[in-house]
């Protein structure tokens, strides 16, 4: 059982696992998905990419952030039966580029989100299984970041 | 021209008394012509109306001597002026004919350099003192310009280590127009130069600091570097995560920034940093600022993200020279740097201060001192640690905690006065008490940094300090700030000013859009978080002053609920980023088992909540983790809520 205990101007509760089984009564007010104040994730409400949301980690701001941004841009407009087909040349832009800063964009296996599809490798049949990789990414980033509509700060290096 | 203006005080009022003499002469005559009273002729006086006698005769006499002497002394102080300025003529010719020899050795391409961007630089103010015109042989004039910079430079930066390879040459060249430049080159320097980059495309970014480092985070100084195995972590300043993922405490690497001289021809724009230099004016009328070398850069957009400077205690100051040098204000990467040497080498650190930073090193140096043998003490005013922010009985608590890292706690301890004897240092507290030491660590606080506010104009906010803007973080039209420097106006907490490094994060992000026209206020609430070793960890958001009524809500701890474990399996170090790091799907180690940890005490796990008005306005979250947002949406509701137990459910708090 809880019990309560007050130290001045200060209360303490202790509770037990099943004091808190029961749902809580407390209201939260609904969220606004329009609101323009709260910060957005991947994907705004008018269907435009956020370059801005932390998940993207630095990728849209750095030396290859403009071959990054026409990239991912291309993709995600993209209204071919295979999404992304027509890329392939940007996507190519966009790996030379980070092959030239190999420090920022390390060529390795483990990195997290949307960086992982571009820099896994550089030969051009791995294009196709890079615009795969950032498909699978691209649904499950936005569907996380539009579950967690407070999007978090992010002060991670771009890689 | 001093000198001019004092002698001419002396003059004023004996002219003034002969000039009304001679008016009252004149007057008494009747006539009322309205005279000037300084430098009146001599010849006026003999010549006026009237039967003036033989009083008028010595006020001619004196009037005369001081225009005399006057004019004389005028022109001796010109022709020592010319002969300055001789001097200094030679001066530079001298300096720039040896500093060339050196660039020419070692630059090869900078002549060129320079010389291609001279035909550009022109019209950039020259110093008053640098005279380029008048300068005789061209060669002298190309490298004069890289020279005046770089002298300037290298005196500030000889106390400083050396700065980042790359950006040495670089600095060297100051554009004079940038459309973004953003003053200070911290944390939320850095987090406005990628929101611009992100939103603005092609942007040329322009940061200007005084340090000699690239952008840093300033957490990893006072925990996670102090844990590092590494032994030569304060060259690499490289730390480990709990996970074993290791990064660096730069934000970027040197090769992201681009070289301020290309910052203006760079195709797609990019980040330049200029180390080393310090903003020391600011003229907002004319959209420019002028660094410490004269040299001037305009811009159309401008974030001042000064930060701030350490602040210290009033008896260390006037203690002297001696106890000067045995004291660390804790901030910057040098400031580490020097605290691990003196803690491998002292045999007693004390830290004054009992906040987040004096509590953090007193638990980083306690953790060290098991090894050692170092002596480490932690003295502060309040009765427990973090007697600021957290309700008493926490705070106490967490005394002990800290106490049992190794660290000498002196709580409810006043410095009355400190001395230097037999090269210890004493301290003598206002109860009495004396402790001896080797070393103090000062950490009493933050000065935020408003030097450009008298120049620039700007308004400075009287209850908190540091630059006052309004929601936007705004100051003026073409001027924002961000950081610890910003007194902001909070939508829904009122108006404050943060010194912590997710605001910092926040307020720069936020900055930067608004640079790029977003026009939003400050709405997400930013968060911080504190870590007292490894088995006591909390995050907090809001308003978090332990004068405030509390209600904490607390369950019994298992093994589970650590700092450690919730690093691991997000994977970060950084608490802020284990938000973020939710959308990524890289799989974390399984966690090895943790050790048991007893946790006799009652406060093992929980959520506090700060009220104000009954209304919460502050949450901590005590060895909870990952439910930031629930607590940022019962923050940003800001609603009165009857039961806060029924609150504390929303946590699940016995859950991992």
């Amino acid at each position: 059982m809880s019990y309560c205990r007050q130290e001045g101007k200060d209360r303490i509760i202790f509770v037990t696992k099943e004091d808190h089984d029961t749902p809580s009564n407390a209201e939260l007010i609904a969220d606004d998905p329009n609101d323009p104040y709260e910060e957005q994730g991947l994907i705004l409400p008018n269907g435009d990419i956020n370059w801005n949301c932390p998940c993207l980690g630095g990728m849209a701001s750095g030396p290859c952030g403009s071959q990054f941004k026409e990239a991912f841009s291309c993709f995600h407009y993209s209204k071919e039966e295979v999404k992304g087909s027509e890329c392939i040349d940007n996507f190519r832009n966009m790996q030379e580029c980070m092959q030239r800063y190999p420090e920022l964009y390390p060529q390795e296996e483990d990195k997290e989100s949307s960086s992982q599809g571009e820099s896994s490798s550089g030969s051009d049949s791995a294009a196709p299984s890079d615009n795969s990789a950032l498909i699978s990414e691209s649904d499950s980033t936005p569907a996380a970041a539009s579950s967690d509509s407070t999007s978090p700060t992010d002060s991670q290096i771009a890689s | 021209m001093l000198k001019c203006r004092t002698v001419w005080k002396k003059l004023a009022p004996l002219a003034r008394s002969s000039s009304t003499v001679c008016r009252q002469n004149v007057k008494r005559t009747g006539l009322n012509n309205g005279r000037i009273p300084t430098c009146v002729p001599a010849a006026n006086m003999s010549t006026g109306p009237g039967g003036l006698g033989g009083d008028n005769l010595k006020y001619t006499v004196m009037v005369g001597a001081a225009c005399v002497g006057s004019l004389t002394y005028a022109y001796f102080l010109l022709k020592g002026d010319q002969k300055r300025y001789q001097e200094r003529i030679e001066e530079i010719t001298t300096r720039s004919q040896r500093s060339s020899k050196e660039e020419a050795a070692t630059v090869q391409s900078e002549p060129l350099a320079v010389e291609a961007t001279q035909t550009k630089a022109v019209p950039e103010p020259v110093p008053e003192a640098a005279p380029s015109p008048e300068e005789p042989s061209p060669p002298a004039a190309q490298a004069e310009q890289p020279a005046a910079p770089a002298e300037a430079a290298a005196p500030s930066e000889t106390t400083a280590p050396p700065p980042a390879t790359d950006s040495t040459p670089a600095s060297l060249k100051v554009p004079s127009h940038t459309p973004y430049l953003l003053i200070g080159g911290g944390t939320a320097s850095f987090a406005a130069a990628r929101s611009i980059r992100a939103r603005d495309p092609g942007a040329r970014v322009l940061i200007v600091t005084d340090e000699p480092d690239l952008p840093y985070m300033r957490p990893p100084l006072s925990k996670e570097l102090w844990f590092s195995d590494d032994p030569s972590v304060t060259e690499t300043l490289r730390f480990k995560q709990w996970n074993g993922k290791e990064r660096s405490i730069y934000f970027q690497p040197p090769s992201f920034y681009i070289n301020s001289e290309e910052l203006a021809s760079a195709e797609n724009g990019g980040v330049a940093v200029l180390t080393g230099k310090k903003v020391v004016h600011m003229d907002v009328r004319g959209n420019k600022v002028k660094l410490d070398d004269d040299t001037e850069i305009s811009y159309d957009k401008c974030l001042i993200a000064t930060g701030g400077v350490p602040r210290n205690l009033q008896v260390i100051e006037r203690a002297g020279e001696e106890v000067m040098k045995k004291t660390t204000l804790f901030r910057k990467i040098e400031d580490f740097k020097l605290l691990d040497n003196v803690s491998r080498n002292a045999k007693s650190i004390t830290i004054i201060g009992g906040g987040f930073l004096g509590s953090e090193l007193a638990c980083a140096l306690g953790r060290r001192s098991a090894e050692s043998g170092l002596e480490v003490i932690q003295m502060f005013p309040e009765k427990g640690n973090m007697g600021k922010v957290l309700p008493e009985y926490l705070s106490n608590w967490t005394t002990e905690k800290v106490k049992r890292e190794g660290v000498k706690v002196i709580s409810e301890a006043l410095v009355k006065s400190v001395t230097c004897k037999d090269d210890r240092l004493e301290i003598h507290l206002k109860d009495g008490r004396l402790v001896t030491t080797d070393h103090i660590v000062a950490a009493v606080g933050l000065e935020p940094n408003v030097d450009l506010a008298k120049s620039a104009g700007l308004e400075v906010d009287s209850d908190f300090g540091g630059y006052r803007v309004n929601a936007e973080l705004q100051a003026r039209s073409n001027i924002w700030v961000a950081g610890d420097a910003a007194c902001f106006y909070d939508i829904r907490l009122g108006r404050r000013r943060v010194e912590h490094h997710d605001h910092a994060v926040v307020s720069g992000r936020l900055a930067g859009e608004n640079m790029t026209g977003a026009s939003k206020p400050y709405w997400h609430q930013s968060m911080f978080w504190s870590d007292l070793g490894p088995d006591v960890g909390y995050e907090a958001i809001g308003i978090v002053d332990s004068s405030l009524p509390t209600v904490g809500v607390f369950a019994k701890a298992t093994a589970k609920d650590t700092p450690k474990a919730a690093t691991e399996k997000s994977g970060t170090g950084i608490r802020s980023e284990s938000e973020t790091e939710d959308t990524a799907t890289s799989p974390v180690a399984s966690v090895t088992p943790v050790p048991p940890v007893a946790h006799k005490d009652d406060y093992g796990k929980g959520v506090i909540f700060y009220l104000r008005d009954k209304v919460v306005v502050g949450i901590i979250l005590w060895n909870v983790f990952n439910r930031m947002p629930i607590a940022r949406k019962i923050i940003k509701d800001g609603e009165e809520h009857a039961d806060l137990n029924e609150v504390a459910k929303l946590f699940n708090i016995h859950e991992d």
